[in-house]
């Protein structure tokens, strides 16, 4: 005879949840990078077509958490932050997870092999996006104590120090990119064109992941001004 | 009056019995909601909600509980009017409590969100209305009623906004977040111990024997907040400073510490809860009495016999231990979002607006009342999520709940006189 009554059905399930699982998940997929990358480059491919499928599958559980996330909002919903903000932030964050579908599957599908000039500032250019994405990762966890302190300045200090350190890896990922364009460019004559033009897409795409954490970033600060 | 002389024993019976079984549905649901917060907030076991439970609804309407019984007693229909035939105050009031025993149990039974008050007003205005016409009703008295259940969330939700903010600004905002806190919470649990015991010294302990002057009151409050202070540094003391990992401001610590204050302020919603809500089932049974026991007199004056309300403690405690312990249980569990902090904010300011309408005879929803403390905490972005459907709910159960009382009172009321004559 125990129904729920008005007053815990005024307690809604928190959206931060799913969102802090959801960045979660886009990192570990981001993580999965620099292993396909390694195998890649010995050119084992067997290995290569396994980390794409972790890939694939977290990918996946990222997409859910985020239908999750949509669906448990509904317009009676009281948040501390505009709903829409929140809607943004998680439509961004899921880019993240895409991208690195995207590079590993065309990677994967060409059977592309960076050349060896290129390898060692490569591996730096994709651990510097992926350290752009555990930054953001880091910053939206700051969301926990921020909330717990209802919105408190010493929380959002921390908060905002951690974006702008996401920043500055960024910065350093365009400058890395720069550099790399530039070997490509000396090597272009050795290699087949088609190649060039997938290396030059692969270049631009490990740069779009880590403007999208850097975009999280800032849409977490969106979210927190107020 | 041969009817009263006749009837008398019978009357006071059935009083006594619907009373208790009214009782003991407010132990049974409404309590729930009272500890809820404390329970959910993880600041107090259920079986510590249910030992406060049980000495504080019971202190709260003993000490506390007279003036909202002399209003649903006496203050919405005139008995006065009824000088001629005072058989008909017994019906009414027995109809009014059978009312709204029943359209509670059929509420609960169906999980609607309908609030004990509400019923019982509705039912005895209903009865008054129609079964003893329009100007029996004393309306301007209902009115003030009615405004109090709009006015009582947002005083509510007013308090725990600022409570929190207070809570953000001295607490959350500082430096070092835990020695803050051990400082802090002490003032708070002796502004809970001061507010209570105000109320309830200045509204006057006359009916126990105690008989004190504004000052005489204030002097004892102050020192019963600090005496509760006392106990409170005491509590807290034994709450060490411990740092979990990725909680970098140690907010975990501190909110052990407001563990400590939530149980002073679960305290202090039962009382609030007792000297509110006991009225609804011991009001009309006092009304009862008074008419047999001065043989068809009626004396608005008279006073309440010191073991109504008793039985109307006994009968929530009775609730609560039979069934009450199961929603507690319920309701506990499903608010998990609740931290003590936010518990604490909104559970003292629901308190405190509880024990002020206490004080000034009004009879009001606790639960309403928490559920605005609650939305008093969430804007002041102190809450992850809340549903604002729940507003919704509440403004429906007022449309359905009033008519519902009224219409079952009338209708008991008309085959009450048809039985007695």
């Amino acid at each position: 005879m125990v129904k729920p009554n008005p007053f815990s059905a005024m307690f809604g399930r928190s959206p931060f949840q799913p969102l802090l699982a959801h960045i979660g998940k886009a990192n570990e997929c981001a993580d999965q990078l620099l292993p396909f990358f390694e195998a890649s480059l010995a050119g084992d491919w067997e290995e290569a077509a396994k980390i794409r499928e972790t890939i694939t599958e977290l990918e996946h559980e990222a997409d859910r958490l985020k239908t999750e996330l949509r669906l448990n909002l509904p317009n009676t919903m009281f948040l501390p932050v505009s709903r829409t903000d929140l809607l943004d932030l998680i439509t961004v964050q899921d880019k993240i997870a895409n991208k690195v579908r995207d590079i590993t599957g065309i990677m994967l599908g060409r059977r592309m092999q960076v050349p060896a000039e290129l390898a060692q500032p490569m591996r730096d250019y994709m651990q510097t996006a992926v350290a752009c994405v555990a930054q953001a990762r880091q910053a939206l966890e700051e969301l926990q104590d921020l909330l717990e302190s209802g919105f408190g300045r010493h929380a959002s200090d921390v908060m905002l120090n951690m974006i702008r350190e996401l920043h500055i890896l960024e910065q350093q990922a365009d400058n890395q990119q720069i550099s790399i364009r530039r070997l490509l460019f000396d090597l272009e004559d050795r290699l087949k064109p088609v190649d060039v033009v997938f290396l030059y897409k692969i270049i631009d795409w490990v740069g779009e992941l880590s403007d999208r954490a850097e975009r999280v970033g800032s849409r977490l600060q969106i979210l927190t001004a107020r | 009056m041969s009817i009263i002389a006749q009837h008398g024993e019978i009357f006071i019976i059935l009083a006594c019995l619907f009373g208790f079984f009214m009782a003991w549905g407010v132990g049974a649901n409404d309590v729930a909601n009272a500890m809820g917060t404390s329970v959910g907030s993880k600041a107090i076991t259920i079986r510590q909600a249910i030992v406060i439970a049980v000495i504080f609804e019971f202190l709260g309407a003993w000490l506390a509980g007279g003036e909202v019984t002399a209003t649903i007693r006496g203050g919405i229909v005139d008995p006065v009017l009824l000088q001629a035939n005072p058989e008909l105050l017994v019906y009414g009031m027995l109809s009014a409590l059978l009312a709204a025993a029943l359209w509670l149990l059929i509420a609960s039974a169906k999980g609607w969100p309908v609030s004990t008050t509400h019923s019982i007003v509705g039912a005895i205005v209903g009865f008054g209305a129609v079964g003893l016409g329009m100007e029996a009703v004393a309306w301007n008295r209902v009115g003030t009623i009615a405004s109090s259940w709009v006015v009582s969330p947002l005083l509510a939700g007013a308090i725990s906004f600022l409570l929190f903010k207070s809570v953000q600004h001295l607490i959350f905002e500082a430096k070092d977040p835990f020695a803050a806190a051990k400082r802090t919470v002490p003032f708070y649990i002796f502004l809970v111990g001061f507010i209570v015991s105000m109320v309830t010294l200045t509204k006057g302990l006359t009916h126990v024997g105690l008989d004190f002057t504004f000052g005489q009151s204030f002097m004892l409050s102050v020192l019963l907040g600090i005496g509760i202070m006392g106990i409170g540094i005491v509590m807290e003391n034994r709450v060490k400073h411990e740092r979990r990992s990725g909680d970098q401001f140690g907010y975990g610590s501190v909110e052990r510490v407001f563990g400590v204050l939530m149980i002073f302020t679960a305290c202090a919603m039962a009382f609030a809860h007792g000297s509110n809500d006991v009225a609804n089932a011991v009001g009309p049974l006092a009304a009862v009495i008074s008419v047999v026991r001065s043989d068809g007199v009626i004396d608005t004056a008279a006073l309440v016999p010191w073991w109504v309300l008793i039985l109307g403690g006994g009968g929530i405690v009775a609730g609560l231990v039979t069934y009450g312990h199961k929603v507690i249980a319920t309701v506990g569990t499903g608010i998990t979002e609740l931290t003590p902090s936010r518990g604490f904010a909104a559970t003292l300011a629901a308190a405190t607006t509880v024990v002020l309408a206490s004080g000034t005879g009004l009879p009001i929803s606790t639960t309403h009342t928490l559920v605005g403390a609650v939305l008093g905490v969430g804007l002041a972005r102190g809450m992850a999520a809340l549903n604002l459907r729940v507003i919704g709910t509440i403004v429906m159960s007022w449309l359905i709940t009033l008519p519902a009382g009224a219409g079952l009172a009338i209708m008991f009321f008309f085959m009450f006189k048809g039985i007695f004559g």
